[in-house]
């Protein structure tokens, strides 16, 4: 168990220091989600009606979330990368504790969703959102977000490791995320939406998370507060699921035993 | 250590050393038996028995998708085999998997290095993931990088490493916990002539400390050089096994090669060569081969011989043994291979199968070019020959 703590630790530190070396990687978490918070509250937020006195702070509960998952990429690509250079069979050569790859993968996704929720929130502030609501529920709403974070990360670790390349666990992850953040409440309300597109989006977890921020750091609106509770059951759910499913995949993609 | 040097040292005391350390540890370093692996319905080791003594080198020589890879990922845990057994550094490979691998090192044809981390940080994880605290992975770092070195690129990232630098540090990560039995798989493929000349060096110097290598290669100029006994791998098999000039003697003599003018007549070519040799003349790619007793005045007399019945020569040429004869005589495939020689290298991987799930470098092709032309038999025995092996007429 000590192994497992301090080896997660080693490749925790190693998926992070190699973050600033790589510059698409540093752009992927800062100035893309600058980018689309841009996008949103100039280009598109004037015509959305949300019932919100300022679209920024309808929005950025949405981007974030939506940030995050789109984070998950680079999971999936480093993972991928790792399995075809070559480095986990290196890693797998060694006395380490084996799951300690992923342990230290998945953790690292922590630190870097928590850089780009710091670069977002700053973004955010800048174009007029702020957090209507109490100190603790604000950092409740960040807890939270970091928590789907990091279940979302298995999530992308086990699409990293199912595909053959780096541009089709790409691929894979951009067709099951893009439907998943646009087709929720996180940038426009899902009542406009078609009925089968509605329903659709409200059992979407994306949702569910988005309306849980929304009611933990903009109260009000209508947002019940069983949106938490669900965001939390949905977390430990796709834990649940995805943690041993990419073990599992761990496991084989790299031969078996 | 000299890395970069033109100059080649004789190998330094692995016999010695090998006979030093049998005697104290009777149980071989690497031992296996009846090894089986498939990969559904594709059979990449059908019983392989194999046995390296401590502080020697075994070679195991194949062609792309022998099974060589495969087999050494059995060996160090990161199979598991369906079938058979196999011991390394007194471990059995499944059932003390977990402690086996604090006792190997694994270096291979990917230098599977950090290409963001330098080459520092990439020595200084390895050395934690063994574990070691931080200051003795990073001491344990810099001394690794000063002996192969790198310790001007200590702390540039990889990826601005060149192949050779990649394959160093691959190398000494492969190193980190002075492991007593290292396995190299295909340690120089895809590397220029110099820098292959340097890892061999590397890998000569870590010999000479005693340590156990299993090397795996395509090139048998490269297990000539470096193994004390060379494995022949061909479809999961072991087809012969013995020191270089075993091999070389099996294989059998030299042989003459005529290569044709354009338009030159190829039949009067065949007519002009029957009985020159030992065997009959064959005629394949506009180049007429026939093996022959000895060298002495054979290109003087085939010279006279196709001169006299009228056939233009572009080249003439003895050669000994290559790799590709060593199949040719071990296995018979090229008896029935049509595209010739120069494509048995594609044909073999054809045949076989990818020796792991997943894409391949395209390294690893265009490198075949440069695996042809280093495989000629680099011939030490006996003197005066030139180092291809080969005399040329033109």
């Amino acid at each position: 168990m000590r192994r497992f703590v301090s080896d997660t630790l080693v490749l925790a530190e190693r998926n992070l220091v190699r973050i600033p070396r790589a510059p698409e990687l540093l752009l992927a978490f800062t100035v893309q989600p600058i980018m689309f918070v841009l996008l949103f509250r100039y280009v598109f937020g004037g015509a959305i009606q949300t019932g919100y006195s300022s679209y920024a702070d309808y929005l950025i509960p949405g981007i974030v979330v939506q940030n995050i998952a789109f984070g998950g990429f680079v999971t999936a690509l480093g993972l991928n990368e790792d399995v075809h250079k070559g480095l986990i069979d290196r890693f797998r050569s060694l006395p380490m504790a084996r799951p300690a790859v992923l342990a230290g993968r998945t953790l690292a996704d922590v630190v870097t969703n928590a850089l780009s929720l710091g670069v977002l929130l700053a973004t955010g502030a800048a174009i007029g959102f702020s957090f209507d609501t109490s100190v603790g529920d604000a950092l409740a709403g960040i807890g939270l977000l970091v928590l789907f974070g990091y279940a979302f990360s298995w999530v992308f670790a086990f699409v990293g490791l199912l595909t053959e390349t780096p541009e089709s666990a790409n691929s894979v992850g951009f067709i099951a995320v893009f439907p998943l953040t646009f087709v929720s409440s996180a940038f426009v309300p899902i009542a406009t939406f078609p009925t089968a597109l509605r329903d659709f989006a409200t059992y979407n977890p994306f949702t569910i998370i988005v309306d849980a921020l929304r009611y933990l750091w903009e109260p009000g609106h209508g947002i019940s507060g069983a949106n938490v509770w669900e965001a939390l059951a949905w977390i430990f759910g796709i834990l649940a699921v995805f943690a041993p499913l990419a073990v599992a995949r761990y496991r084989r993609a790299t031969g078996g035993q | 250590m000299k890395l970069e040097t033109g100059a080649v040292p004789a190998r330094p005391g692995a016999a010695v050393a090998a006979l030093a350390s049998t005697a104290r540890a009777p149980e071989p370093a690497i031992s296996a038996r009846g090894i089986e692996k498939s990969f559904g319905e594709v059979r990449a080791l059908c019983g392989i028995d194999l046995d390296v003594p401590a502080g020697s080198v075994l070679g195991l020589l194949g062609p792309n998708g022998a099974g060589k890879t495969t087999f050494v990922r059995v060996l160090t845990t990161l199979l598991r085999p369906d079938a058979g057994s196999a011991r390394v550094a007194g471990f059995d490979v499944v059932r003390d998997a977990a402690r086996l691998r604090a006792h190997i090192g694994l270096a291979g044809q990917y230098a599977a290095v950090d290409e963001n981390l330098t080459g520092l940080e990439n020595l200084t994880m390895v050395g934690r993931l063994y574990g070691a605290s931080r200051r003795q992975a990073k001491a344990r770092g810099r001394e690794l990088l000063e002996r192969f070195e790198l310790t001007d690129a200590a702390r540039r990232p990889a990826k601005t490493y060149s192949g050779g630098m990649r394959r160093r540090l691959d190398l000494a990560a492969a190193l980190v916990a002075k492991p007593p039995v290292l396995f190299l798989d295909e340690p120089t493929t895809g590397l220029d002539p110099r820098s292959r000349l340097g890892l061999w060096e590397v890998i000569e110097g870590l010999v000479a400390d005693g340590t156990t290598v299993l090397l795996t290669t395509q090139y048998l100029e490269e297990a000539d050089r470096l193994a004390d006994t060379i494995a022949v791998i061909d479809h999961g098999r072991l087809i012969a096994q013995g020191s270089s000039d075993e091999l070389k003697a099996r294989v059998g003599g030299i042989r003459l090669e005529v290569t044709l003018e354009e338009g030159a007549d190829r039949q009067a070519a065949l007519r002009a060569l029957e009985g020159f040799g030992e065997g009959q003349p064959a005629f394949e790619d506009g180049v007429v081969r026939v093996a022959v007793r000895e060298r002495r005045g054979t290109i003087v007399a085939a010279v006279e011989r196709l001169a006299a019945a009228g056939v233009g020569v572009d080249d003439l040429v003895l050669r000994r043994p290559t790799l590709d004869d060593v199949f040719l005589a071990l296995t018979g495939h090229a008896a029935e291979d049509e595209e010739g020689s120069a494509d048995r290298d594609s044909a073999g991987g054809g045949g076989g199968l990818p020796e792991r799930s997943g894409s391949r470098g395209t390294g690893r092709s265009s490198d075949r070019g440069g695996a042809r032309r280093s495989r000629r038999v680099r011939d030490g025995g006996d003197g005066g020959t030139a180092l291809e092996g080969e005399e040329t007429v033109r």
